[in-house]
C-alpha cells in the first residue's frame, strides 16, 4: 500500500453551467473523494478556477489528474508542490457570549489570531478567521467552550509560490 | 450566414457531416426536426424502441468506423436511449444521440427548463457519466458550432457518445447560421503521435524478449491498425492474444492466434499469455473480466502499454512502458524501427512452443458433447464454414457470447460486434440492424440467446418494415443460460428466476412480424436454414433447441487468475 496523503489540485476550467456537476460528478463515479473543492471566476472571465483538495496515495492522484484531465471543460491540471505553496481557507465563525466578560475574550483571542469581529449582537460575536486550515480549526477548538453556534468555512484555496503559474494558451 | 430555423440548421449540419442515416422514434419535442428531416434526403430509420435505436447507431458505428446517429424525443423517448449510451460507451463507439427537450420559455416567457414541464427529463445530468460529452443547446444560432463539436469529439481521441439536447422552441426559433468547419476546444488535444524515446524503449525491450505476447484490443480496430499489427506480430513472430473487444483486429486462423484471454477466454491464450517475457498491449484496458487477478497477470512480463486514452495508463495494472498515442502510428513507427534492426532470423524456441499448446488444448475446448441436442460450439465452428469471412456477425450477453467468442473464429476488422463491457442483454439484434443498414451488401447474422433476443426483439418490426434483412439465430436453451451456469457452479445447482420455459415459440414470433422463422433439430437441418436465410431478403430467425445444461468452458471462477481456469 501507498501512503495516503493531502494533496491539492488546481484546475483551470470553463466558466460554465454544469462543469462543477462534471467534475463532481466524475469524482463520485470513481469513487474518489473530495475534502474539499472551492471554485471562483478568474481572469479572463470565462474561465474558473478549482481548487481541490483530496485524500489519496500517488497512484490514486495520478488517476485523479488524468480523469480530470479527460474532461472536455478541464483546461488544465496542475498538482501543486506542497513545499512552495499559499494556501489559505476562510471561516466565518459565529460564537456565543453569555456576557461582557466572555464577549471580550473572544475578541482577544481574535486579535491573536489575526482574525476580524465582523457582526456584533447581544447574544453572539461573528468571527472571520483566514489562514490555513490548522490555524482555523484550532481558533475553533479555542472558542468551542463558549458554545460556537454556526461555522462556515470556504474551503481551502492556494496558489503556488514565486513565478511559477498556470499558464492556458490561447 | 444564412437564416433558418433551428431545426433546418441541424439536418444542414448534419448533412455537412455526411451524416446518412439516423434511427429514432418521433415525439411531440422532436416535431420541428422530423418536418425538415422528412424531405432532407436523410434516411430515417423507426425503431420500435429508444434503447434498439442507440444500439443500432452502435452497430452502424462499429461495422463502418462512421458515427452513428440516434435520435429520441424529450423525457421517456431520451431516458430509453440511456442503456445504448451507456452500451457504446464502455465499448468506445461513437455515436451522437439528438434529443428533443421541453420548451425554454411557455408563451408567457417564463423560462420553463427545470419546473418539470410534461416529458422534461434532465438527460444532461442522467447522461454525464455516460457520455464523453453533452450539452444544451441554448440559442437557436449555436446550432451549427454544437454538431459539429459533437461530430469532432466523439470521433477523435478515444471515441465515444456525445449527446446535444435540443429544447423544443429552438428547434423552431430563426437565427443568422454560420456553419464553419474549425473547431477550437481549449480543454481537449487529443495526443496521437507516440513520443520517440518510449517508442525506443518498446523497441528495445521488443528486441530483446525471449517470449513476446501481443495483447490487442478494441482500440486496434478503432484506429484501423489491423495491418500494422499483423505486420508486427509478424516480425517478432509473436502470438497474438486479443480482448473480446479486439475480436477481429487479428486473424484467428492465423498460426500466430491464440484466440480470447479472460474469464472464458481460450485456454491457450490464458496460458501462453502468463508466460510472456514481453507483454506488448495495444488498445485494450485490462479489464477485470479479462485480466482476473491483477496480482497473478503476466508475473514475469515487462508490459509495455499503447493506449490513445492515457487514463487508462495505469488504471488497472502498472506497466513498464507506457506510450499515450494512436494505436496505428504507433505499430507504424515501432514496425519500421524494427525492420531496420531484425536482421538475424529469429529463434523459433517459442514459436514452436505455442504451435504445441496450441494443438494440445485446441481439442479441450472442442470435445463437449450435448447429449442429444445440437452443440452449439459445433454449430459454431460450422456457421464459420458457412459465412463469407466479411459477415458481420453481433452476439447477445451470455453463454451465447462466449460461445461466439470461444467458437466463431473472427477473420476480419469490424465483422464481430458485442457488448462487452456493459454486457447489455438485447444489443446483438438492433446492433445488427445498424450494422446491415452501414454494410447493406453484406450477410449480417445476430447469435442470441433466448433471453437477450426476447428483450428487443419488437424491432422485427422494424427490420420487416424497412426491409433490413438480418439473420438472427437463437441458441434456445429455455433459460437465462450464464446465470444458470453459476447457479449450477456456484450455488449448489439451486435455481431461481432463470427458467424462461418454451414461450415464446420463436418461429410464431418471427411469422407475426412477417419475418421468416425456422426450427432445426441438427446441424444437417441448420446448416440448410442458414443457406436458405443468406439468399433471403427478409429477416430468418433460425430457432436452434440446445440444453439448458450446456456450459461455456474453460471458465476462471470469480476472483481467481487466469491459472485458475476450469476447463469442464
Ligand atoms: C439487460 C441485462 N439484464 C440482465 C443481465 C444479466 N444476465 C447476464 S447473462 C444473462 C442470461 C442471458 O440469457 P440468454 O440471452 O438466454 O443467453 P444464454 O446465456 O442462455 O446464452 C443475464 C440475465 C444482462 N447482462 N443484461
Amino acid at each position: 500500500m501507498m501512503k495516503k496523503q493531502t494533496h491539492i489540485m488546481a484546475a483551470i476550467v470553463e466558466n460554465k453551467p454544469g462543469v462543477l456537476y462534471n467534475v463532481s460528478n466524475m469524482f463520485r463515479c470513481r469513487g474518489f473523494n473530495i475534502e474539499s473543492i472551492s471554485v471562483g471566476p478568474m481572469e479572463p472571465k470565462d474561465l474558473a478556477r478549482m481548487t481541490i483538495t483530496v485524500i489519496g496515495d500517488e497512484k490514486t492522484i495520478e488517476q485523479m489528474i488524468k480523469q480530470l484531465n479527460k474532461l472536455i471543460d478541464v483546461i488544465k491540471v496542475s498538482k501543486l508542490d506542497p513545499d512552495n505553496i499559499v494556501i489559505r481557507e476562510m471561516a466565518l465563525i459565529k460564537v456565543h457570549t453569555s456576557n461582557a466578560r466572555t464577549r471580550s475574550d473572544i475578541i482577544n483571542y481574535a486579535n491573536i489570531f489575526r482574525a476580524r469581529v465582523v457582526d456584533v449582537s447581544q447574544e453572539s460575536l461573528i468571527v472571520e478567521v483566514t489562514g490555513d486550515s490548522e490555524k482555523i480549526n484550532a481558533f475553533i477548538n479555542l472558542v468551542k467552550p463558549f458554545g460556537v453556534k454556526e461555522t462556515a468555512r470556504t474551503g481551502i484555496t492556494a496558489l503556488s509560490r514565486g513565478v511559477k503559474s498556470i499558464r492556458i494558451e490561447g | 450566414m444564412t437564416k433558418m430555423s433551428g431545426a433546418q440548421a441541424l439536418i444542414e449540419a448534419l448533412k455537412r457531416e455526411k451524416v446518412e442515416v439516423i434511427f429514432g422514434i418521433i415525439g411531440g419535442a422532436t416535431l420541428p426536426i422530423y418536418d425538415v428531416l422528412r424531405d432532407s434526403g436523410i434516411r430515417h430509420i423507426l425503431c420500435r424502441h429508444e434503447q434498439c435505436a442507440a444500439h443500432a447507431a452502435d452497430g452502424y458505428a462499429r461495422a463502418s468506423g462512421r458515427v452513428g446517429v440516434c435520435m429520441a424525443t424529450s423525457g421517456p423517448g431520451a431516458t430509453n436511449l440511456v442503456t445504448g449510451i451507456a452500451t457504446a460507451y464502455m465499448d468506445s463507439s461513437p455515436i451522437i444521440a439528438l434529443t428533443g427537450q421541453a420548451n425554454r420559455f411557455s408563451a408567457n416567457t417564463t423560462y420553463m427548463i427545470g419546473k418539470d414541464a410534461f416529458q422534461e427529463a434532465d438527460i444532461i445530468g442522467i447522461t454525464t457519466p455516460i457520455t464523453k460529452y453533452n450539452f444544451q443547446v441554448k440559442e437557436a444560432s449555436e446550432i451549427p458550432k454544437a454538431v459539429k463539436l459533437a461530430f469532432y469529439i466523439a470521433t477523435t481521441g478515444r471515441p465515444r457518445p456525445v449527446l446535444i439536447d435540443l429544447p423544443k422552441d429552438i428547434q423552431v426559433e430563426t437565427a443568422q447560421m454560420e456553419f464553419n468547419n474549425d473547431v477550437k476546444i481549449r480543454g481537449y488535444k487529443p495526443t496521437t503521435k507516440p513520443h520517440p524515446i518510449q517508442v525506443k524503449r518498446a523497441v528495445e525491450l521488443l528486441l530483446m524478449a525471449e517470449r513476446p505476447v501481443i495483447f490487442a484490443g478494441g482500440g486496434v480496430l478503432l484506429s484501423n491498425a489491423a495491418p500494422e499489427l499483423l505486420a508486427l506480430a509478424n516480425f517478432l513472430m509473436a502470438p497474438v492474444a486479443i480482448s473480446l473487444m479486439g475480436k477481429g483486429c487479428f486473424p484467428e486462423n492465423h498460426p500466430l492466434s491464440l484466440g480470447v484471454v479472460g474469464m472464458h477466454g481460450s485456454p491457450t491464450a490464458n496460458k501462453l499469455i502468463l508466460e510472456a517475457d514481453v507483454l506488448l498491449a495495444v488498445g485494450v484496458r485490462f479489464s477485470d473480466r479479462t485480466v482476473g487477478t491483477l496480482d497473478e497477470f503476466c508475473p514475469d512480463a515487462k508490459i509495455i502499454h499503447i493506449d490513445i486514452d492515457s487514463a487508462e495508463i495505469g488504471k488497472n495494472v502498472d506497466v513498464d512502458i507506457p506510450i499515450v498515442a494512436d494505436a496505428k502510428r504507433t505499430l507504424e513507427t515501432i514496425n519500421q524501427q524494427l525492420i531496420q534492426r531484425l536482421k538475424k532470423q529469429r529463434s523459433s524456441l517459442w514459436f514452436d512452443r505455442v504451435q504445441k499448446y496450441k494443438n494440445q488444448l485446441q481439442s479441450l475446448a472442442e470435445s463437449s458433447s450435448s447429449g442429444g441436442y445440437i452443440n452449439p460450439q459445433k454449430l459454431l465452428v460450422e456457421l464459420r464454414k458457412i459465412l463469407p469471412e466479411d459477415t458481420i456477425v453481433t452476439t447477445e450477453v451470455g453463454q451465447n457470447q462466449m460461445w461466439a467468442a470461444l467458437h466463431f473464429k473472427a477473420l476480419k476488422p469490424r465483422t464481430f460486434l458485442s457488448s462487452d463491457g456493459l454486457g447489455t442483454m438485447g444489443f446483438g439484434f438492433p446492433a445488427a440492424l445498424g450494422a446491415k443498414v452501414a454494410c447493406p451488401g453484406r450477410l449480417v447474422v445476430d447469435i442470441a440467446g433466448d433471453g437477450s433476443f426476447i428483450m428487443t426483439s419488437q424491432d422485427l418490426a422494424c427490420s420487416v418494415m424497412e426491409k433490413i434483412p438480418v439473420i438472427v439465430i437463437v441458441l434456445n436453451n429455455s433459460m437465462l443460460g450464464m446465470v444458470a451456469q453459476w447457479q449450477r457452479f456456484f450455488y449448489n445447482r439451486k435455481y431461481c428466476a432463470v427458467e424462461l420455459g418454451n414461450s415464446p415459440d420463436f418461429v410464431k414470433l418471427a411469422e407475426a412480424y412477417g419475418a421468416q422463422g425456422f426450427r432445426v433439430s441438427s446441424l444437417n437441418e441448420f446448416s440448410k436454414a442458414v443457406r436458405k436465410a443468406m439468399k433471403s431478403d427478409i429477416t430468418t430467425v433460425i430457432d436452434v433447441p440446445i440444453s439448458p445444461e450446456e456450459n461455456v468452458f474453460p471458465m476462471i471462477p470469480p476472483g481467481k487468475g487466469l491459472k485458475d481456469m476450469i476447463t469442464e
